[in-house]
């Protein structure tokens, strides 16, 4: 088997805003990440506001230099890449944002930021060459370019304007597709279609996905491997059934316990963990989830929890672990993501495009991994 | 006046503490009148928590604003009435003068609006926003009272008293979402509307934001509209849901009723299209687009996307009818007498209000 290569890689990264020591904020508290080139992955960043996701996104995409860490891209230190290293990532590396009112400007028609990239990075020649290139994309992405080219904006709906930014992303036939919080600003009736298009892309494209969220239900719906996020640490993380199904962590615990389930005969219980409403605290000595924490130990306020490995695709930062496992739990040192799973409806699938897909995209992707 | 009272009758009943009747509300534009809402008609009990639910421009915000009588032009109620009553009395808020409009509202009826976090005046303490509600209704309040009535509404959100103190940046959101609902009952309304208020928020700060807005509403016995489009968080929060489309009722019944036995064929979509915790990978959306309010289409609105669609739905708008007890569903599924035969039906009720005191057949809804 040939080396692995990391498409894009955290390392020790830690994002401060202003002066720890001065009120400051702890966005992001030592992550270590990678994103794999070979195998395309669907992975799920849950949490809170203020919990890091959207600072984690930002950082990989290279729009955030973090305090501390480095992003690597392709082996490269991002920071300091050279012009061509950085134009490869832009283009491998794509995002999707949460408001699909605020990334269009009202004044050009929506063919202009499909047109901008063609530009940009010279993927066509000629006006039927950039046509046949937006129809292609905006197929894939289940609108119906006669419908949707030529028109403003304001003319299309919520969902019909998040699709096209997807179809922008897709056009530069990117290996990574971070998308924050891509569908909370869209009808509930249109989020499954369009999470179905992403999980298709992720599927039939070998795009890689970093779906930011605060709705643990859609994770769990689209996302293979998860990231539970709490106030800038990993509090659980792994294969997103055990996670979702079965939280270990008190956080999780919570955040499971609160999803509004669409069935009135299953109400928000009583009997659920019932954690304190203290949301302004900024403890980091131990687990930063001490103060809100039903179950907290004195060891909780003094040391900051590694993250055991309780089985081997989910890890838990919580030292009710060790205490239920009382065999010696390995713990995760560095990159965590050796903790999730690879996904077995993956690889089949990207061993299947090796042998030539008839698909021109899935060709175009495998010989650029070559 | 049958034409403009139509089958929507025993949606209202005497004893409903607001009464919505035909509402209608558009919005002029360039091209034209835009309808944004359409003839909605419902009743709602003391103490019931009633949810609106619909895609964004299906009219859900739009009535619950005209309820507050706080539609703007070129917006304006251009139809219906909105009855409050008071044991006795009964007035049209869609009727009254602008001054008395304004001292039934958050006296009478309070709305905590969308994104409320932002509602807040940056530059005041929490406290004068307290005071500053109570000094325009009631005259001479002495400051002490103020700040007394004050810290009693923050401990009832669960907010310490010493917020009073703070400016509206020093507080989460969750907490300055707790805050807008400690106005919302400083004095005591019978009526709170509540326009997602919880959008903003995040799950766990969401279920402490909903179940301190229960808590009150059951302690001040007031009723609540919640709108919303989240069918999860509605399903955990009120008795009876509306379901709104292109600014109609289509289906109106207890919460229950409506999830186990959804009746309307864009209800079924919608409930078929959330993401559950049950099975993975498996996507459901309404397909389609709602149509333009401008120029509406005769028949069914919602015709062109529903999967059972007949010839009839073209040509005849389906009123909003009660199926099963309670249970009110806009469609020609369950039309099964013949045109005629229920205009008469209708007649007789004219003729015989009030059919049953309740409009509902006494259900219960709430364990």
């Amino acid at each position: 088997m040939p080396p692995m290569t990391n498409l894009l890689e955290m390392r020790n990264v830690t994002q401060v805003f202003g002066d720890v020591n001065k009120g400051g904020t702890v966005a992001v508290d030592n992550l270590s990440y990678t994103i794999s080139a070979d195998q395309p992955s669907f992975t799920a960043v849950v949490g809170e506001s203020g919990s890091g996701k959207t600072t984690i996104a930002r950082i990989l995409l290279g729009f955030q230099e973090p305090s501390e860490g480095q992003v690597l891209y392709r082996g490269h230190d991002l920071a300091k890449a050279p012009r061509d290293i950085s134009n490869q990532f832009r283009r491998e590396v794509q995002a999707v944002f949460q408001d699909p009112f605020e990334v269009y400007n009202p004044f050009y028609k929506v063919d202009h930021i499909l047109d901008v990239p063609i530009k940009k990075f010279k993927l066509a020649s000629g006006r039927a060459a950039t046509r046949a290139l937006m129809e292609e994309a905006l197929t894939r992405v289940g609108l119906r370019p006669e419908e949707t080219l030529g028109r403003y904006p304001h003319q299309l709906s919520g969902g019909q304007r998040q699709r096209i930014t997807v179809a922008r992303a897709i056009l530069l036939k990117p290996r990574l597709i971070v998308a924050d919080e891509p569908v909370s600003m869209v009808d509930a009736s249109l989020r499954a279609t369009i999470l179905q298009t992403l999980r298709a892309l992720n599927e039939d494209l070998g795009i890689s996905f970093v779906y930011i969220t605060h709705d643990l239900t859609t994770a769990y719906q689209v996302s293979d491997n998860i990231l539970v996020l709490y106030r800038g640490r990993v509090a659980e993380m792994g294969d997103v059934t055990s996670v979702i199904k079965n939280p270990q962590h008190p956080y999780t615990q919570l955040l499971v316990a609160s999803i509004p389930l669409p069935d009135p005969n299953r109400r928000w219980g009583e009997n659920v963990v019932a954690a304190s409403q203290d949301e302004m605290s900024d403890f980091r000595a131990g687990c930063t989830f001490a103060p809100r924490c039903p179950y907290v130990m004195d060891i909780c306020r003094s040391t900051v929890p590694p993250l055991y490995q309780i089985d081997p695709h989910r890890a838990s930062a919580c030292f009710l672990a060790p205490q239920a496992n009382p065999d010696d739990l390995p713990t995760v040192e560095g990159d965590v993501t050796g903790v999730f799973q690879p996904s077995e409806r993956l690889l089949a699938l990207t061993g299947a495009s090796d042998g030539g897909s008839g698909d021109p995209l899935i060709t175009d992707i495998a010989s650029q991994t070559r | 006046m049958i034409s403009t009272q139509p089958v929507t009758r025993g949606l209202i009943a005497p004893t409903d503490v607001l009464a919505v009747d035909d509402l209608q509300v558009s919005y002029r534009s360039d091209r034209g009148e835009v309808r944004a809402v359409g003839g909605v008609t419902f009743g709602l009990k003391p103490g019931e928590r009633l949810g609106l639910v619909g895609e964004s421009g299906c009219g859900k915000t739009t009535t619950a604003l005209a309820i507050m009588r706080l539609i703007r032009p070129p917006g304006r109620i251009v139809g219906g009435r909105i009855l409050l009553r008071d044991g006795g009395g009964e007035i049209d808020l869609a009727s009254l003068s602008d001054e008395r409009m304004r001292r039934t509202r958050l006296s009478e009826v309070a709305l905590i609006p969308q994104g409320s976090m932002n509602s807040l005046n940056p530059v005041k303490r929490i406290g004068d926003h307290f005071a500053d509600s109570i000094q325009a209704h009631e005259r001479r309040v002495p400051d002490s009272e103020i700040r007394d009535r004050t810290a009693d509404v923050l401990k009832m959100v669960g907010l310490r008293e010493s917020t009073a103190k703070l400016y509206p940046h020093e507080l989460s959101g969750g907490m300055k979402q707790r805050v807008c609902i400690a106005l919302s009952i400083t004095l005591s309304p019978k009526v709170i509307i509540a326009d997602e208020p919880t959008s903003a928020l995040d799950v766990v700060v969401q279920r402490h934001v909903m179940e301190t807005l229960g808590a009150v509403q059951q302690r001040l016995n007031a009723a609540v509209i919640l709108v919303g489009h989240d069918m999860g968080l509605l399903a955990q929060f009120v008795d009876r849901l509306g379901v709104m489309y292109a600014g109609k009722l289509v289906e109106l019944a207890p919460i229950k009723d409506l999830f186990e036995n959804p009746l309307h064929p864009y209800t079924r979509l919608l409930i078929s299209s959330l993401p559950t915790l049950d099975q993975r990978g498996t996507f459901h959306g309404v397909p389609g687009l709602p149509p333009s309010l401008l120029n509406l289409p005769v028949g069914c609105l919602f015709a062109p996307r529903c999967p059972s669609v007949m010839e009839r739905c073209s040509v005849e708008t389906p009123p909003l009818q009660e199926v099963a007890p309670g249970h009110w569903a806009a469609c020609h599924l369950y039309r099964t007498t013949a045109v005629p035969v229920v205009t008469a039906v209708v007649a007789a009720n004219e003729t015989e209000m009030p059919r049953d005191a309740g409009g509902h057949n006494g259900l219960p809804y709430r364990e």
